[in-house]
């Protein structure tokens, strides 16, 4: 089994990995961060996003071994108990969630639709969010989140 | 997901050679469409050559009047690319239409090309503008490319370099999604390029198609005007769950004609 070197949460990881490991398999089974989620067996629904070098991408979709050498940014990395993200801030004020499963996802790709578009309107995060699927809410209370996580993330001058 | 071996060659004749010794290799670009693949068991390749190290891969530049990405460029470096912006707006705009967001952060152009999906949409882009496939032996072009379903000129061995646009006078993609999958149901490219007016159509049959009709009169007169009423029949088109074969001949109509406002709404370059 060939090893990798991956930087998770700012933490240099160096673990061996068989090649059809995927990367949210090993994010989750090896180095027991449970909070990228796995929520459908297509690459279609998001709940498994984590940021690949700051850009979000499907951990489902990326083996590990493509990921060595990189460095990886997951929803438990982002903040503290203490001290949310704003982001994370943002989707509790909002109530963004019913069940929460595709939460993790929704934030990881939120954070980077932010950062991206730090002027977001509300069609502009509808479109970017279409790689997110949320089989409770209708979105409504996600997409207000992250308008004013959004703002909230903006550098204060 | 069936085991296999992981190569991630640092050039390009590693990578040849690579494919060279195992005929049952194969490549891995952005993994968008290659790892749910496996992830199903729909395929069992021996060993996957990694192209992400690759630097003779990458890339965005302008020749002369032909813009140049190489294969293993992803959607998003085409989007947010400020020289594919000025030189080639229309397929900054496809490109942004591709998939989702993460996919677009992951794929690239070369995979999905290499792929040739009955239902991608960057075939169209390539067909209408009639770009050159560069591979590391020879050059192929568009009308050549695309051979069959899933069915490249591509040969056993031959790896996509990068592909090359001629800039176009004017040109738009109008894509009608499936809601679910994101495909295009059927999309349409128009392009003009140095008068030479090309409509390719993706989603709608096998594999994109030039609609010959459609080009035929655009060349006498490039308006929407110009080909309301020609009928495309059915001969062909994909007929499915998603959608009957007439509805799809319907909406080639329909989108050719808002492409070509589109086109013609946008001055220089398919702006």
């Amino acid at each position: 089994m060939p090893d990798v070197t991956i930087t998770v949460n700012g933490k240099r990881e160096v673990r061996s990995v068989e090649t059809r490991t995927l990367l949210v398999h090993f994010l989750r089974e090896q180095l027991r961060l449970t909070g990228t989620h796995v929520g459908c067996d297509t690459s279609q629904c998001g709940a498994c996003v984590v940021h690949l070098d700051g850009r979000s991408v499907k951990s489902c979709a990326i083996l590990a071994v493509q990921a060595n050498g990189s460095e990886i940014t997951t929803i438990e990395g982002i903040g503290t108990e203490e001290q949310l993200h704003p982001m994370q801030e943002a989707f509790r004020e909002h109530h963004a969630l019913q069940c929460g499963f595709c939460t993790p996802g929704m934030i990881m790709r939120a954070i980077d639709l932010a950062i991206r578009h730090s002027e977001a309107d509300e069609t502009t995060v509808r479109r970017e969010l279409e790689g997110n699927l949320c089989r409770c809410t209708g979105y409504q209370n996600i997409v207000a989140a992250i308008l004013a996580g959004a703002v909230a993330m903006r550098p204060h001058v | 997901m069936y085991q296999f071996q992981y190569h991630r060659p640092k050039n390009l004749a590693e990578a040849l050679d690579l494919l060279a010794q195992d005929g049952d290799a194969k490549l891995l670009a952005g993994g968008q469409t290659l790892l749910p693949t496996l992830r199903q068991r729909l395929a069992a390749p021996s060993a996957l050559v990694d192209l992400a190290g690759i630097s003779e891969l990458t890339g965005i530049s302008t020749k002369g009047e032909l813009l140049s990405i190489g294969a293993m460029t992803r959607y998003i470096e085409i989007i947010e690319s400020p020289l594919v912006q000025a030189t080639l707006p229309s397929l900054a705009r496809a490109v942004a239409l591709v998939g989702d967001p993460l996919v677009r952060n992951r794929g690239t152009i070369g995979g999905s090309l290499a792929n040739n999906d009955p239902t991608a949409d960057l075939t169209a882009a390539a067909l209408a503008m009639h770009a050159t496939f560069v591979t590391d032996r020879r050059s192929i072009s568009a009308d050549e490319f695309f051979v069959d379903l899933f069915e490249t000129a591509l040969e056993q061995g031959e790896i996509l370099v990068r592909i090359e646009f001629p800039l176009p006078d004017r040109a738009a993609y109008v894509k009608f999604r499936n809601p679910a999958s994101r495909y295009a149901l059927v999309g349409v490219f128009v392009a003009e390029v140095h008068g030479d007016i090309r409509v390719a159509v993706t989603g709608a049959k096998a594999k994109v198609f030039r609609e010959h009709a459609f080009e035929a009169a655009l060349q006498t007169e490039f308006s929407a005007k110009a080909v309301k009423g020609l009928d495309v029949g059915t001969t062909g088109l994909i007929d499915d769950l998603h959608a009957s074969a007439e509805y799809r001949a319907n909406l080639i109509s329909v989108l050719t004609r808002r492409a070509i406002s589109a086109a013609m709404i946008g001055s220089h370059r398919g702006a």
